[in-house]
């Protein structure tokens, strides 16, 4: 042995983590909200567990690709995309689950389907990437947006969250929009398969923009900013996304969306059933 | 290396294994440009693309409980391991192909079951609990064998290892947190616990690959800095490591045999199953058929994207000639 075991070892013990972000950085963890933040007021607690509920089962939907991707960058880059949502998710349910005695966990592994207040569009499952890409364009655009108004929330917490999310659904707007240039001005295939794929998330797409009583009455106190206020904007910046891909504006009616009120699609339940089983076999367990 | 000699290549040769031989003499690293014996090359394509692979399969495993993860905490963490063990394939792939192997060509041969790759990715994930077992003693094994791969003679290989070796501490100290935290929860998580750890045992032993003596490229490998320990040599001192690590964790190794022998000053362990290694080196573990089989449904219904995205950058390229040449 040339070497010696230790010296060839040395340095390689804690303190190094994972390439990839664990947690949100800047300090607003979960973990720092759930200890430090006061508890928001019954309304800001339950529109943050709106946010929360969309972000979360759309990481879990893009989960999937993890192992399944067409290249295997896009595998880092789809599960990077889930990982930065899931972050989101975490602060957002941490937030709201503090106005009603819950951690992020009780809320995502103990509410049943009805209580879940996500809409339609991340429910729908996107198991071929240009459902997946479809749909990343219409929601990353509406998360940007957003969180670019909730900069200026009169609820603190929801403006800093929102602002260290903001980067990351920055760089998600940018994903979705390179692939749409490239699979709408790719191959005759391509073209046609991304095409479909709009028209397939379309009828789900209006529901973002619904406003329901909660954000009128946050609205009115600057805490939220009201869904329909942003429908002018996204229209642009999705049609000139659409259009620069050579792409025509999907046709597709909307559909009857309800999920703002505990009214999911038939997909949510088996979703919630893969997360939840282990959870769920181990009342009160630690993990 | 241009030289005008009536027998260029071989005057080249001779200059260039000297070289060579000198360089590995002198515990020197050899880059992609330098002459190198084409057994070299050959064993180490063989031996990083291998490893490439082995990081690309092992997703799997794990992947399997990123959408049942039991807490929103684990679930991020999980994610992120896994992915790091796609960039982990990447960096590899890379490496590889400064040997002259191309990417297209690696990833053929896996999915045509044609390369290997760490056969313990060909057990199933059974339980959350094997989500530890898998960090703590895979990784683990993995950070004993790659530590010393940072100084492996050749510099790409090297190089890729210190960035992958950095993430694998982070990888087997979250398994270990799993298994920890299970070992210290209810009795039916305790249990899982030390089923994973009683199942994932053995063949994370056998991740060093044969006893020394059944190992014959070994001297050749070691001979050219590649390798700077032997598989028996590593095995030792993972068992060393893991033996006070359980300890920790209040479970034990299913090992009725395993004790340190103080004149020799090894560990004896239980005998290796070496036949069944061999039976699932070649095709036949619980999931050789199923992890390949989702790498090959992966690729194949990814193609129509990845051509999408070469066609494109083919007219971008044509339209930016066209635009150089009309502004000429
Ligand atoms: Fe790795
Ligand atoms: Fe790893």
């Amino acid at each position: 042995m040339s070497h010696d075991f230790e010296e060839e070892f040395a340095g390689y013990g804690d303190n190094v983590a994972s390439a990839t972000r664990v947690t949100p950085g800047h300090a607003l963890r979960p973990e720092d909200i759930a200890l430090q933040d006061a508890p928001p007021a019954a309304d800001n607690g339950e529109y943050a567990v709106w946010l929360g509920d969309d972000s979360l089962i759309l990481a879990q939907r893009l989960a999937w690709w993890i192992s399944r991707a067409p290249e295997m960058e896009e595998d880092i880059a789809l599960g990077n995309i889930g990982l930065d949502l899931l972050g989101h998710a975490r602060s957002f349910l941490t937030y709201g689950g503090k106005s009603i005695g819950k951690t992020e966990d009780d809320l995502a592994y103990w509410r049943e389907e009805d209580e879940f207040r996500s809409v339609h569009l991340v429910e729908v499952p996107g198991q071929d990437f240009g459902l997946t890409i479809a749909r990343q364009l219409f929601f990353s655009v509406y998360l940007e947006l957003l969180y670019t108004r909730l900069l200026n929330s009169t609820d603190a917490t929801l403006a800093a969250i929102s602002a260290k999310a903001l980067k990351e659904v920055e760089y998600h707007v940018d994903h979705a929009t390179q692939w749409m240039l490239r699979l709408g001005g790719g191959t005759e295939e391509s073209a046609r398969r991304i095409q479909h794929s709009l028209e397939v998330m379309w009828p789900y797409a209006h529901e973002l923009f619904v406003d329901e009583p909660l954000h009128e009455r946050l609205a009115a106190t600057g805490v939220a900013a009201l869904p329909s206020s942003l429908k002018e904007d996204w229209d642009r910046r999705v049609t000139a996304v659409i259009e620069e891909s050579g792409l025509a504006m999907p046709a597709a009616k909307d559909a009857l969306c309800r999920g703002r009120r505990g009214e999911h699609t038939e997909h949510l339940g088996y979703l919630l059933a893969e997360m939840q089983v282990l959870a769920r076999k181990f009342p009160g367990a630690t993990w | 290396m241009s030289t005008t000699a009536a027998t260029p290549s071989t005057v080249a040769d001779d200059e260039g294994r000297a070289a060579f031989d000198a360089l590995i003499a002198a515990d020197g690293r050899i880059e992609p440009r330098d002459w190198m014996p084409e057994d070299y090359r050959k064993t180490l394509i063989r031996q990083v693309s291998q490893h490439a692979h082995s990081e690309i399969i092992g997703m799997q495993p794990e992947a399997n409980w990123i959408t049942r993860a039991p807490s929103l905490k684990r679930k991020a963490i999980l994610m992120a391991k896994v992915q790091d063990e796609a960039g982990h394939g990447l960096y590899l792939y890379s490496a590889a192909e400064t040997l002259g192997a191309t990417r297209d060509e690696m990833v053929e041969a896996l999915i045509e079951g044609k390369a290997k790759y760490s056969s313990i990715f060909n057990y199933p994930t059974r339980s959350w609990a094997d989500v530890g077992a898998i960090g703590w003693l895979v990784d683990g094994a993995a950070i004993a064998n790659q530590v010393p791969l940072c100084r492996a003679s050749y510099a790409p290989y090297g190089r890729a290892m210190v960035r992958i070796c950095k993430e694998e501490s982070f990888h087997q100290r979250q398994g270990f947190e799993i298994l920890l935290t299970l070992a210290n929860g209810t009795p039916e998580q305790k249990a899982m616990a030390q089923d994973a750890v009683n199942r994932f045992y053995a063949p994370a032993l056998m991740m060093f690959g044969p006893p020394d003596d059944a190992s014959p490229n070994s001297k050749q490998s070691m001979a050219w800095h590649i390798k700077r320990f032997s598989n028996d040599d590593l095995r030792q001192r993972f068992v060393g490591m893991i033996v006070e690590q359980v300890k920790v964790l209040g479970l034990t190794l299913p090992d009725p045999e395993l004790r340190y022998d103080e004149e020799t000053k090894q560990w004896i362990h239980q005998e290796l199953d070496w036949v069944e290694f061999m039976d699932v080196i070649k095709g036949k573990g619980p999931c050789n058929a199923q992890r390949l089989e989702r790498r090959r449904v992966a690729h194949e219904d990814g193609a129509w994207v990845r051509e999408a995205a070469a066609e494109y950058a083919r007219k971008q390229q044509l339209k930016l000639a066209e635009a150089s040449g009309k502004a000429a």
